[in-house]
């Protein structure tokens, strides 16, 4: 358990200035992330959300070395860079730990840039990279990516007469990259900022690659009030859509108040209470599509019981 | 030291000679040996170098962004499809200034598939701020490879290079080269320069921002600047290296152009071929000269004046075609730099996909430009020579 | 900021001056204000970890204040409060 008091104590390495949307998840996440690390950072920013509206030129609201090259190698280019330092390492003329960490939105995670990921995955690059997952291209106006969930409206996957929204689940990248079999991965929500927090510490004291896939919500593009952003993010964890779990050296856990309803001790809540709170549903609250929305809980329960087994319940 | 060495192999040696921090590389038809010689050296502990083996061109070149920005010398070697799987990422190198140094051997994009020499990899990237010097036989392009890391890390360029050379005309062909001594390579090459590295944690620096319509415009500016200044650089490095050598390296190689009254321009392996046609033309009594064009970017426009100003026809050699252009990227590029003068200049599309350019061939051509300099008539500006 | 020539800024768009977006107020975003009661607040910090602008200033360990030159109004804060210290109110409203 962090305290937040000693976290209070450190400085903030995402200054404020920054243009992100009120509400917005990816800042409240960069800030947890940065004030879990305990060694000095650099980061690789795919392009997105958090990267235009951080360095706004000639503005940067990055207290630590920052570079964003495009949208698909955010993995790569911090592969480059840790490779360099691995190599002034070696020779003698670096001695200090510094730690490697990528952010790339969903799309440029998922979509985009899972290659470079993957590569540096395999690779062994000592990095952590982060997905702030808010299930769509939010930055160029909330186009569906691989992440959007099912019969979420986007402008590219638009609820219609005759179409739902999307109509396929997402992927599960958590899943994908734990398949990279590297050595410690997971889910996290900033509702819950000691599970991000101690997964980000865990992450960054393992040697080798790391992930974690952290669910970001959108007040644009899920179409929620601007304050309920943290409400948002927790009941995605209740409603086991989100739920946390981490993978370490192959053994795989729930984490958090995951656990906790696994072991019976919280409550598991309904996911389409969750999406009747989000606008991007709005269109499947009818009577048409009651047996559409039935079916996402059926999955988001299935896919509970897959994780749960995997995890050994 | 004499060495009979493939292309391939003489990359592979000027690399180890280098010995760069990160190299990170994709495997491709026909640069794939002399990544597998580097491989080599690095597995028998002959280099300190970090190597990369990416999952991708785009991987790779986004790997050498990150690491030159870390703050260290970076190599990497592609060709063709590689190349333009990478091509988003050059303009990323070249606008964050990264002095990246890149062997492409050159080979024909798809489709239809093709993995022999055409330029079409290189000028297709002939716009992304890249420095361009390409090489006529194995022992230019060992040369031109330790030039470009001067080139490339001066305080007035900070540009990336790309050391270009045939596909298997001369990554695959055994020629006699000799090689520096590994301690004269790193005398003139120095020690590598980090200026704002990602690395320095204690002095934070933010690469590649969203730069709006307020300062766009003036950051590639600089990169329009940086190109003018790398003209001298590479002029003083091609001198310096060439006393240490007793060869010679310039922007532009004449040949028999003292008294010529026609011209053909070419790059890269067929200056060769071409020297052996004008000799023989010469012979016959034409008055034919030759301009080798070893630096591409920034192109010597200036200098490719004086030298053709006055001839009476210039037949310009393009290994590539730029599809509904008038004539191909060399030829634009020479026309336009003539521009005033009352020469007459012709274009030849040749050797796509490695189609043989035969001594016969440009032999034809240059009897051609005798022709077109008597009757001041062009038949054809734009000809395909050696299409069926 | 004065707009500079290519001649007098760092190529590429380099910025070296680490966190200078502090010079760019985004609390005229705001349209609702959080207003803090001090007595109310236990210091929980709750509001401080969840807030996207690193607001809430903190010294301590103690609440100081709201940064109200880049708070952008999100109500965040308020909402996350266990205490219900925080209440947001219209901007111009006393």
């Amino acid at each position: 358990m962090v305290s937040l008091k000693k976290l209070s104590e450190k400085e903030e390495l995402l200054a404020p200035g920054h243009r992100l949307c009120a509400g917005c998840g990816a800042s409240i996440i960069v800030r947890q992330v940065l004030l879990a690390a305990e060694t000095p950072v650099v980061i690789a920013n795919a392009t997105g959300c958090l990267e235009v509206a951080t360095t706004i030129y000639p503005y940067t609201a990055w207290r630590v070395p920052w570079v964003h090259s495009a949208f698909e190698n955010a993995a790569a280019t911090i592969a480059g860079v840790e490779t360099m330092y691995q190599l002034k390492k070696r020779k003698g003329e670096i001695t200090r730990d510094i730690k490697f960490l990528a952010f790339g939105g969903d799309g440029g995670t998922y979509d985009i840039g899972i290659q470079a990921l993957s590569g540096a995955l395999e690779r062994g690059h000592d990095i952590l990279y982060i997905c702030y997952n808010n299930g769509a291209y939010m930055n160029t106006g909330i186009q569906r990516s691989s992440a959007t969930p099912k019969g979420a409206s986007t402008t590219t996957s638009p609820a219609g007469r005759v179409i739902p929204g999307k109509k396929r689940f997402p992927k599960d990248l958590t899943a994908i990259v734990a398949a990279h079999n590297i050595p410690y991965c997971g889910q996290t929500s900033p509702s819950f900022y000691n599970d991000l927090t101690g997964k980000v510490q865990k992450a960054l004291s393992t040697e080798g690659p790391t992930f974690l896939n952290i669910i970001s919500p959108c007040p644009r593009g899920w179409r929620h009030e601007t304050d309920e952003s943290i409400a948002m993010a927790e009941e995605a964890v209740t409603s086991c859509f989100w739920p946390l779990y981490e993978v370490e050296n192959g053994a795989w856990r729930l984490t958090g108040y995951s656990k906790q309803i696994a072991e019976g001790k919280k409550e598991k809540t309904s996911v389409i209470d969750w999406m009747k709170k989000q606008g991007r549903f709005r269109h499947l609250f009818t009577e048409t599509r009651k047996s559409f929305l039935e079916s996402i809980q059926e999955e988001v329960d299935r896919e509970w019981e897959n994780l749960k087994k995997r995890c050994g319940y | 030291m004499i060495h009979a060495f493939s292309g391939n192999a003489a990359v592979a040696y000027a690399m180890k000679q280098i010995n760069p921090d990160v190299v990170a590389v994709y495997p491709i038809t026909p640069q794939t040996v002399a990544m597998e010689r580097f491989a080599d050296f690095v597995a028998d502990g002959d280099v300190d170098t970090e190597l990369i083996m990416a999952d991708s061109e785009h991987s790779a070149m986004s790997c050498c962004i990150g690491a030159s920005l870390a703050g260290g010398r970076v190599m990497t070697s592609t060709a063709s499809a590689g190349l333009a799987l990478m091509w988003e990422v050059l303009f990323v190198a070249a606008s964050n200034r990264c002095p990246i140094i890149m062997n492409v051997m050159n080979r024909a994009l798809s489709a239809p598939i093709n993995i022999h020499c055409d330029h079409s990899d290189a000028m297709g990237a002939r716009d992304s701020s890249w420095i361009q010097i390409h090489a006529e036989n194995v022992q230019e392009a060992y040369d031109n490879i330790i030039q470009a890391v001067r080139i490339a890390e001066h305080e007035n360029v900070r540009l990336p290079v790309m050391t270009n050379m045939d596909g298997f005309t001369l990554s695959h062909a055994t020629e006699r080269m000799e090689t520096l001594e590994d301690q004269q390579v790193q005398k003139f090459i120095s020690e590598f320069k980090a200026i704002y590295p990602l690395l320095d944690v204690d002095n934070p620096v933010t690469y590649g921002p969203l730069d709006l319509y307020d300062y766009y415009f003036e950051h590639k500016r600089q990169q329009v600047e940086a190109m003018e200044l790398a003209y001298d650089v590479i002029k003083k490095v091609g001198q310096e290296y060439g006393k240490m050598t007793g060869r010679s390296f310039d922007m532009l190689h004449p040949f028999e152009m003292e008294d010529a009254e026609v011209a053909v321009v070419v790059l890269g392996s067929t200056s060769g071929t071409a020297r052996v046609a004008v000799r023989a033309m010469r012979q016959k009594g034409i008055k034919v000269g030759l301009v080798k064009l070893r630096v591409f970017r920034p192109f010597p426009k200036d200098e490719l004046r004086e030298m053709l100003k006055g001839m009476k026809a210039v037949a310009v050699m393009d290994r590539s075609d730029s599809f509904g252009a008038f004539g191909g990227p060399v030829f634009s590029e020479v026309r336009s730099a003539l521009l005033g003068e009352d020469v007459e200049v012709v274009n030849y599309i040749y050797g796509l996909g490695g189609r043989d350019i035969r001594q016969d061939q440009i032999e034809q051509v240059i009897t051609d430009m005798s022709t077109v300099a008597k009757t001041g008539k062009v038949k054809s500006f734009v000809t395909y020579l050696g299409v069926r | 900021m004065k707009e500079k020539g290519w001649k007098e800024c760092l190529w590429g768009g380099l910025i070296v001056d680490a966190g200078n977006s502090v010079l760019y107020k985004t609390g005229d975003w705001r349209s609702q204000r959080p207003i803090r009661d001090e007595q109310k607040c236990t210091d929980c910090l709750q509001c401080w970890i969840m807030c996207p602008d690193a607001a809430i200033k903190v010294k301590d360990g103690k609440i100081v204040g709201i940064d109200y030159d880049y708070c952008k109004g999100c109500g965040i804060c308020c909402k996350v409060c266990p205490f219900d210290a925080i209440e947001m109110k219209e901007e111009g409203e006393k």
